[in-house]
């Protein structure tokens, strides 16, 4: 039996480090994933990348400055978010570009700032991810987020339909669209923190992004996208940590690879059934 | 005839710069209004007024007995993202019984009943299953008007529907609406570029221009110095 898997499934080291990864993967992947359907349809993906850079940069600052990560990182991306999406609304600078400008500046400012600490260890974690190395808080956390998330997709599902088809009429029809934009904006904010305290800043938008493409590919209504978006997203999530344990690849990497795979497979079922 | 919107000299701008200036008219029950004017001339932001959208800098816009800002059905400009949203014909015609209701996370019966009704009214019921993005513009602007009329009984609001329909599907729209008006009695309100159908079909235009504007029965701007213009 290979050497990794053995020491997997040592009841100790499950307990201790496997079990908590699980369970704080699981959570943040669903977040993700819902948060991501709406995210995509509205052309905002651009957001929750742009929000992981800024997030680094904060975390990067943090560690330096010996304050907790969590407690600096979360107020800061928050109200970056707020101000993505404004700019994004009022299109004075063209969102992308302003979404590009804001988030390079930031990244590179946690660069600078870490380098010049000499804190490239603890600081390479926020680049790349630990999810091995999740503390006890953040799975509580993460784990908040997502009922959070869940319950908002259930009760408030018809309501985030309307806005997220057409902002324009869901207004008309009394729903207050900026209150969901700015729900929407905490939430991302948040669910792209700890997830790039797991997966890392470089790949955690594509946590967001992958799924609901993938279910876009063969889903034709949009219940459909969202449930088939959290499933594949799990999936690939537990695929991806089991091939990382076992192969001893990086567990961020593994699981993106494993969501570009479902999407491409994804688009040759929906490529075929377009046809017939 | 019970009136169901009147505007009283209303102003509108955007960062100080004005866009509608001191306009005043009126929609009654059974009134089938065109809204004509060059691109910019501030079309859809008098609708995005009339819905409560924009605010209005000045003026008043007072609601008929019974009607208020959100029971009217909009039909907006459609953006390029709808396109190829994922959806199914059923989900999108529902999501305009919203207005009506509480924060009951699930639609009831009654409203699916509603939204079945709209679908039948407009032709597209056996279309109910299949995904938005796989319809014909002209299938899709007729999703769009059913949701509309899910929200309302009395009125519809809509923002140059046939401005990218090839002209069968501009006229099969254009006798949609008109029916909507004569046979079901709701009133309309539509913006549109085709000067020409909107003085056969409504019963009155409203012309913005960059100054001044004209508003009046059809045949009153057929007679008048701006409608004779533009025929
Ligand atoms: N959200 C906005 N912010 C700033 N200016 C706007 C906005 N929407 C429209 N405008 C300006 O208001 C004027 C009228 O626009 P609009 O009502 O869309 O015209 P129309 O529908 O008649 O083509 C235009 O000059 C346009 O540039
Ligand atoms: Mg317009």
């Amino acid at each position: 039996m290979n050497e990794n898997l053995k020491l997997m499934f040592e009841p100790e080291f499950f307990r201790a480090i496997i079990f908590p990864a699980l369970i704080g993967g699981i959570a943040v992947t669903i977040c993700a994933s819902l948060l991501g359907v709406t995210l995509v349809l509205k052309k905002y993906s651009m957001i929750g990348d742009g929000l992981s850079h800024i997030g680094y940069g904060a975390l990067s600052v943090a560690s330096v400055m010996n304050l907790a990560p969590l407690k600096v990182a979360l107020p800061v991306v928050i109200i970056s978010a707020f101000i993505l999406l404004r700019l994004n609304e009022n299109n004075k600078l063209h969102g992308d570009s302003a979404i590009a400008l804001f988030s390079t500046t930031a990244l590179s400012i946690g660069i600078l700032v870490s380098s010049k600490a000499g804190m490239t260890n603890d600081v390479s974690h926020y680049m790349f991810g630990s999810i091995l190395a999740m503390s006890k808080e953040d799975v509580i956390i993460s784990v908040a987020m997502s009922i959070i998330v869940i319950l908002a997709f259930i009760f408030l599902y018809n309501r985030i339909f309307s806005v997220t088809f057409d902002e324009n009429f869901a207004k008309a029809t009394g729903v207050n669209a900026g209150v969901y934009n700015m729900i929407f904006a905490v939430l991302t904010a948040v669910t792209v923190v700890l997830g790039m305290m797991m997966m890392g800043s470089l790949l955690i938008s594509s946590l967001i992004v992958i799924p609901s493409l993938t279910a876009m590919r063969v889903c034709k209504s949009f219940r459909g996208v969202v449930i088939i978006s959290a499933l594949i997203s799990v999936t690939s999530f537990l695929i991806g940590m089991f091939m990382s344990l076992l192969m001893n690849t990086t567990p961020g990497a593994s699981i993106v690879i494993v969501n570009a795979v479902f999407f491409i497979i994804f688009s040759i079922i929906g490529k075929l059934t377009v046809r017939n | 005839m019970n009136n169901l919107i009147s505007c009283k000299d209303i102003s509108a701008s955007y960062d100080g710069m004005n866009v509608l200036n001191n306009l005043t008219f009126s929609v009654n029950e059974g009134d089938y209004l065109c809204i004509v004017g060059e691109n910019g001339s501030g079309k859809s932001t008098l609708v995005k007024c009339l819905l409560g959208i924009k605010k209005i800098d000045s003026g008043n816009i007072i609601m008929g007995e019974g009607l208020s800002q959100t029971d009217i059905g909009y039909l907006p400009q459609q953006t390029q993202l709808q396109k190829g949203f994922p959806a199914t014909v059923k989900e999108v015609v529902l999501s305009g019984c919203l207005n009506s209701r509480g924060y009951y996370p699930f639609y009831t019966s009654k409203e699916k009943k509603s939204a079945d009704e709209s679908m039948q009214k407009l032709g597209i019921f056996d279309l109910k299953l299949r995904s938005y993005r796989e319809l014909s513009g002209g299938q899709q602007q007729r999703v769009l008007l059913a949701r509309a009329l899910c929200a309302t009984k009395k009125l519809i609001l809509l923002d140059e529907p046939v401005t990218a329909l090839d002209p069968l599907a501009s006229a099969e729209l254009y006798s949609v609406i008109s029916e909507l008006n004569q046979k079901y009695k709701i009133a309309v309100i539509m913006i549109s570029h085709d000067i020409q159908n909107s003085v056969e079909n409504a019963s009155h235009v409203l012309h913005l221009k960059k100054t001044g504007y004209f508003f009046g029965t059809s045949n009153e701007y057929l007679k008048s110095e701006i409608g004779s213009r533009f025929i």
